[in-house]
């Protein structure tokens, strides 16, 4: 298990690759990467992402550790970036690496549930009309009951 | 006892300090948050919709009706948005 929470830029290809590697038993590498998204209507400027040193890594380790418990993994890995981002720019990312290919998906999944409203980040938008905290999602607290 | 209190995204914006040391004898988050609201308007204000906020002690996340023997820590932040 790998967890990094860091604010430079990531090689999406390169540790998607590094993560496939030596894994000889692995059938199925899942990855799924967030990207800053703009919006039409209103163009971001920038997104500014807040998160609590030592708690989010714990956090992170935790959901990553259920995941390991529920589904045969091989590995895991996540990246999540904070601090000043661009529209475009990539957010995190997630990889799974098990034998079957339906294990990886669902640990990437139940993964990126959790991440979405367990894990400790807080995104903030800036736009022509002022900063905005992004507001949770209904939808991202029900997602967890499929679990 | 003296906890570490820590606020994050508009929490932190509203209280004005992103973390402070605070000099309580509450037994539960749900005391220390009447001690903070009691003391000044920016508390209360920050603490006006208990909904809209989460609460960690010692960077696990917990109730407001948690107890705080043995914290050192206690955090408050709105509804996480990761992913």
């Amino acid at each position: 298990m790998r967890i990094v929470v860091q604010a430079e830029p990531f090689d999406f290809g390169a540790e998607a690759n590094r993560f496939a590697a030596g894994h000889t038993d692995m059938g199925a590498i899942v990855t799924f990467t967030g990207i800053v998204r703009d919006l039409a209507q209103n163009p971001l400027d920038r997104m500014v992402i807040e998160y609590y040193p030592g708690m989010t890594e714990k956090a992170l380790e935790k959901i990553a550790t259920e995941a390991q418990e529920r589904w045969f993994l091989g590995d895991v890995l996540v990246i999540h970036r904070h601090g000043d981002l661009r529209p475009g720019d990539m957010i995190m990312m997630v990889a799974t690496a098990a034998p079957h290919r339906v294990d990886a998906f669902e640990a990437a999944e139940y993964l990126m549930d959790f991440l979405k409203s367990r894990a400790p980040f807080w995104k903030q938008e800036f736009t022509a009309d002022g900063a905005e905290w992004v507001a949770s999602k209904d939808e991202d607290e029900d997602a967890l009951k499929r679990w | 006892m003296t906890l570490d209190v820590l606020y994050f995204a508009w929490v932190r914006e509203r209280i004005g300090v992103p973390r402070e040391k605070v000099e309580t004898s509450a037994a539960t988050v749900m005391d220390l948050v009447e001690e903070l609201r009691a003391r000044e308007e920016r508390y209360a204000v920050a603490f006006g919709d208990l909904k809209a906020l989460r609460v960690a002690i010692d960077q696990e996340l917990t109730e407001f009706d948690a107890s705080l023997n043995g914290a050192r820590e206690v955090a408050f932040f709105p509804p996480m948005t990761g992913g």
